[in-house]
């Protein structure tokens, strides 16, 4: 059986690799997609990772210890997600981060909370930056989970506002990705917009197949045909992209409410089409606070490719408030952290900000935005930025919950 | 001669006509043959038990490892029974793999609902899941053979992937379905929460799977399996339903990959859309190919090497899948046989006198081969890692030397290796072929086998 | 009404063409040789990378022209120092060496190019309405795309049945066996058919790059639906091919624009289906939704019902 005993020789080799001691230091596990249709997104966001964890590690670390950041490539599929969960967690991992892809967050958050229950003494954490759906705040909330971007439903309240006050919006399509985060996007706007407005008719409720969409401008033919004056969509990376590009070539004039359009190459594909059209909601942009430009710009110096500039604040504050509970824990251990974030209130330059006990929601300032040409500092090198037109306080921005936290004993 | 027999004796009979690379076993001493496959099995078995408690791989994730490997096993020998044995080449086999882990999952979350059925039984579900699924589809798409075949399969995959992705209730959608393997009743006190317990469930079914396929090789059918991907003409002349025999085979293959879907469910308790997508069975494929379709042993050899290069590689080199797509156009171009083939060409020349020989033009071919190699590997990661991450700077660091990519020293010494090395390792041909040649000539002078 | 139909017809037409540019190369590669070229995309992708990285030196106009040629010699090089070799292992080694070479040339271009889509804008000389209608812009470069795609068929049809090679190709498309026999070297027209196809592949990628964005995955993406294609038109028939494409450029268009369900079907015929119906989720897919997967559909019931294709002339 000699192809055994070779086989055999490669896996141990292999697997010695992982042998190596670990000095103290905190891993820190990064897990999002670092190749494929949305890579651009994941690798994006490393280099925040690496930026802030960098920052934290030259402010003293947690308690004297560094963080260290391990990456891996989960290509934006659950299953994948949790080879390399599995691998992270091997490797001595106890804080896992991930943001692109509700999918994969439902997967993870699973998946942690099954580990943590089989593994006492090995507990983990999981850091969700950017997955929206609500459903993982309320009825599939766990007590590891913490979420630190605003759900769907609080953005969406965030754009609706903003409509409602907007006597010329008459005519609504919507436009999403066929899953449970564009779904949950075309819910949110219809709910809202009959609550708040009930003379804007939607003409349009569409859901395309994630990431399979090549041409948009059928779409497009469709939207212009139903006489739509404003659009709100949910779509992100190339879905975004796309549908876009498909509208400025078509000549498309309306008003675009976005959660990702001013992201990602989007304000360069629309360009000066977008001027006063392209509406996004978000946690900051950089027009907002001077107080922060030091940090944008030594994050610019860091990474001078066009693609890659500092908008991940959401990151930021959640360093911060990982920060202040292993500080107010006096212990870096998952569970100690868990329980010290919970409830747990600071103040940022933006604003004061809030870890909901009760779901694990983050509470921050939301910007409603505009995209403008005569602003202080412009997106992707195109001379155009975004101004802010409405700002939502953080308490203001919560929504009730029908989590059923369990904590552990 | 029964039916059975003839069967046997002709498939054997037209597979041997064509001097095809997998002559099956020989008509000579059945009985040590036999003797020799058993200690095979053993020796496999035991080995299977042991190797979780070996250090290095004790680890939770190295008996992750061993289970996605096991899991592969399974389903790549699946796909061999396809695309080795009947010259079915499938761009959508993942189907009957992933509608085998949901009906899988689809049990378990019903055990989690209270259905008292142990846990071990659960890739039954999937076996039978993908048998349903495959004699569905397979009434259809077995038709014909060869490049419609091929089509047929590509289009089906893909109807399934988008059905998955869009029928929500079945498949949860992209986010796809969830289970707890604990939740239970408990047989033995077995609770599955430990990968250890996993993985030995993992290679008890791989075991039953793969006995039986290797049995089913044996059969009149499998015979006949060889014999259609052969010569179907002749098949067809001797009185046998060539698409009878696709469809046979077919559906055994499905049912097979059904059994590695479930084990899947059962190792990741979640099934996603992507069970069924494009880039899995193309990964089986991979498998398959590098290790040596026609080989029983090909699919095993294939599954272990994709799967650790797949799970490990990545860690040291962010080009690995450039490496990948190179291994696998090495293998189709130089040694269609896969590792498997190129194992076995060596095996009759173990014993011979001229072998230490042939090692040693070997060796003395390998070294301008390692230069060849180490350049193109310079060369590749110096791109790579300027052109995908550029704001790290020019420096790299490649097995602990540092390099300036900025200077032209890196460059001209990959070059140098590259191309240095392959005019020196062209050199070595003739005599590696001049080595070959005595140890083969010795090997059929030496008399019959 | 009549707007959104105008203008699905036009987009559909348009998208079929840009299908059949990529689709006609691979119908004279897959009808003379048999081989099933999973690699055709992977041409198309570097017909938009090579148009943009030497768009940027030279400008567009002559990357126009030099990028396919340049593509057409990549493909002479594939086909004399790597197809050559394996196509002694069959059909299956052939698929299996285009299948690698497709994953390889995606990740080479990762390599030189990175992983995020380039920027790869329309040139300001293309990048202007060609017309408006019914108050919508319909850019040029579209228009351009139409024109380029429909010199294509006409070149093709014109080579054929004009020129000495093009008799020999076309009898290589029905009988290659017997075109050899009778002494033309069929392995030099088979370099030239090949690269002629990965030129005219390029030349698709070129206007395609931007109309779509110019990403690795670009190849993966579109590969399928060109097999739909050509065996929906049907092997040997670069006609066919132009009726495929067009017919599954319409279909999928138009599909976008309905909104209604076997559902909305089963309504009018008078049966209700209950909201738990274990049909009710099948039957409640839109045709918008579905639009995608209408390609496959066809593709799997013509290869079931009617191997040879729509127009083909032989089946493989």
């Amino acid at each position: 059986m000699n192809k055994r005993t070779l086989q055999l020789g490669c896996l141990a080799a292999a697997a010695l690799a992982f042998a190596a001691p670990a000095p103290a230091v905190i891993k820190v596990a990064y897990i999002d997609p670092l190749s494929g249709g949305a890579a651009s997104a994941g690798i994006n966001a490393q280099k925040h990772m690496a930026f802030l964890i960098d920052r934290v590690n030259a402010a003293g670390g947690l308690n004297g210890e560094k963080l260290e950041l391990l990456s891996f490539d989960n290509k934006v599929s659950p299953q994948e997600s949790l080879i390399v969960l599995k691998k992270a967690l091997d490797e001595g991992a106890r804080y896992v981060f991930q943001g692109n892809g509700s999918a994969v967050a439902h997967a993870i958050t699973e998946a942690v909370a099954k580990h943590n229950e089989r593994n006492p003494g090995k507990e983990v954490l999981y850091f969700n930056y950017a997955a929206i759906d609500p459903a993982l705040t309320n009825e599939k909330c766990n007590f590891w989970h913490f979420r630190f971007d605003a759900d769907v439903d609080m953005k969406m309240q965030a754009l609706t506002n903003v409509i409602a006050r907007d006597p010329k919006i008459k005519r609504v399509y919507l436009i999403n990705q066929d899953y449970s985060f564009g779904k949950a996007v075309a819910a949110a706007a219809q709910k809202m917009l009959a609550e708040k407005r009930s003379d804007i008719k939607v003409v349009g409720d569409e859901l395309h197949p994630l990431q399979k969409v090549q041409d948009f401008s059928p779409y497009v033919a469709k939207i212009k045909a139903s006489g739509a004056d404003t659009v709100i969509t949910g779509n992100w990376s190339n879905d975004m992209l796309l549908l876009i590009k498909a509208a400025k070539d078509a000549g498309l004039k309306v008003g675009w409410y976005t959660y990702y359009g001013g992201a990602l190459g989007t304000p360069s594909a629309i360009g000066r089409d977008g001027v006063g059209s392209v509406i996004q909601v978000s946690e900051w942009h950089n027009n907002v606070s001077p107080e922060l430009d030091a940090v944008a710009a030594s994050f610019r110096k860091r990474y001078p490719d066009k693609d890659d500039e500092f908008s991940y604040y959401r990151l930021m504050t959640a360093f911060d408030l990982f920060a202040a509970a292993a500080a107010k824990a006096r212990s870096n251990d998952p569970v100690k952290v868990a329980r010290a974030l919970e409830g747990l209130k600071i103040t940022t330059t933006v604003g004061e900000v809030e870890m909901r006990a009760d779901n694990h929601q983050v509470l921050q300032p939301m910007y409603v935005s505009v995209m403008a040409d005569n602003v202080k500092y412009d997106v992707e090198k195109t001379g155009f930025g975004f101004r802010t037109i409405a700002r939502i306080d953080g308490k203001d921005a919560a929504l009730p919950t029908t989590c059923r936290m369990q904590r552990p004993g | 001669m029964s039916i059975r027999e003839r069967a046997r004796s002709t498939g054997a009979q037209i597979t041997q006509g064509r001097n095809t690379r997998s002559a099956p076993g020989s008509p000579v001493s059945a009985d040590a043959g036999a003797m020799r496959t058993y200690r095979s099995w053993i020796a496999a078995g035991v080995l299977l038990l042991v190797l979780p408690h070996v250090p290095g791989l004790d680890s939770n994730f190295g008996r992750s490892l061993l289970s996605q490997m096991g899991i592969a096993a399974v389903f790549a020998l699946s796909y061999s029974l396809l695309l080795g044995q009947t010259g079915l080449l499938s761009f959508g086999h993942a189907v009957y793999f992933g509608l085998g882990a949901y009906a899988a999952i689809h049990l378990m979350r019903a055990i989690n609902g209270g259905l008292p059925l142990p846990l071990p039984l659960v890739p039954l579900a999937g076996a039978a899941g993908g048998l349903a699924v495959g004699l569905l589809f397979g009434a259809v798409t077995t038709r014909r053979a060869g490049v419609v075949f091929t089509l047929i399969s590509l289009g089906v995959g893909e109807l399934v992937f988008a059905a998955m992705r869009m029928l929500q209730g079945f498949s949860g959608g992209e986010e796809g379905v969830t289970a707890n393997r604990s939740r239970g009743p408990h047989l033995f006190g077995l609770d599955f929460a430990s990968q250890l317990q996993v993985y030995y469930l993992i290679v008890f079914w791989a075991l039953v799977a793969a006995a039986l396929m290797h049995f089913f090789i044996r059969t009149p059918v499998g015979r006949m399996c060889n014999a259609v991907r052969d010569n179907p003409e002749r098949a067809e002349f001797i009185g046998y339903s060539a698409q009878r025999v696709r469809f046979t085979v077919f559906a055994a293959a499905a049912m097979f990959a059904g059994l590695a879907g479930g084990l899947h469910a059962v190792n990741y308790e979640i099934v996603a859309a992507e069970a069924v997508g494009a880039a899995r069975s193309g990964a089986v494929l991979l498998m398959v190919c590098i290790g040596g379709a026609s080989h029983f042993v090909g699919a095993i050899l294939g599954a272990i090497t994709i799967t650790w290069l797949q799970v490990s590689l990545s860690d040291y080199t962010a080009a690995w899948q450039l490496y990948l797509g190179l291994f696998f156009m090495a293998i189709v171009l130089f040694a269609p046989g896969g590792l498997a083939g190129l194992v076995m060409m060596h095996a009759p020349l173990l014993r011979r006198a001229a072998f230490p020989d042939l090692l040693r033009a070997y060796a003395v071919a390998s070294m301008p081969a390692v230069a060849m190699l180490a350049g193109a590997v310079m060369l590749l990661e110096i791109n790579y890692r300027l052109s995908t991450q550029p704001e790290a700077g020019t420096r790299i660091t490649l097995l602990r030397v540092s390099l300036d990519a900025a200077t032209p020293w890196p460059w001209l010494a990959a070059a140098l290796l590259l191309v240095g090395g392959f005019l020196a390792f062209r050199r070595t041909w003739p005599g590696v072929a001049a080595a070959w040649q005595r140890a083969t000539g010795e090997a059929s002078a030496g008399g019959a086998r | 009404m009549l707007e959104l139909v105008t203008f699905s017809l036009l987009n559909g037409v348009v998208y079929g063409l840009l299908l059949f540019m990529l689709s006609s190369g691979l119908t004279l590669i897959w009808s003379m040789m048999g081989v099933l070229n999973f690699a055709h995309a992977s041409m198309f992708m570097l017909g938009a990378y090579f148009s943009y990285q030497l768009g940027l030196a030279i400008g567009f106009w002559p990357a126009l022209v030099i990028a396919p040629l340049l593509v057409g010699a990549v493909g002479a090089a594939i086909e004399r120092y790597g197809l050559r070799h394996v196509h002694r292992q069959g059909h299956v080694g052939e698929i299996l060496f285009t299948f690698g070479l497709a994953y390889l040339i995606a990740e080479l271009v990762i390599m030189v190019w990175g992983r995020n889509p380039i920027e790869n804008r329309v040139p300001a000389t293309i990048d202007f309405p060609a017309f408006a209608l019914f108050g919508t812009r319909y850019p040029f470069y579209k228009v351009l795309m139409m024109a380029i795609s429909v010199g294509m068929f006409v070149f093709l049809y014109l080579a054929f049945k004009r020129t000495r090679v093009g008799l020999v190709i076309q009898a290589a498309l029905t009988h290659p066996q017997m075109v050899s026999a009778l002494g033309h070297d069929v392995p030099r027209v088979f370099v030239l058919v090949f690269a002629a196809g990965s030129a005219l592949a390029a030349l698709a990628g070129v206007i395609g790059g931007f109309a779509l964005l110019t990403e690795p995955n670009m190849a993966a993406a579109l590969g399928p639906i060109v097999f739909v294609v050509v065996v929906v038109g049907g092997l040997g028939s670069i006609p066919g091919a132009l009726v495929a494409s067009m017919l599954i450029g319409i279909i999928q268009t138009f599909a976008v624009a309905l909104d209604h369900s076997l559902l909305d079907l089963l309504r009018v015929l008078g049966i209700p289906l209950a909201r738990t119906s274990p049909f009710y989720e099948v039957c409640a897919i839109k045709i918008a939704q579905a639009a995608p997967i209408i390609p496959y559909l066809l593709l799997v019931l013509m290869l079931i019902l009617r191997p040879k294709g729509l127009m083909g002339t032989r089946e493989t």
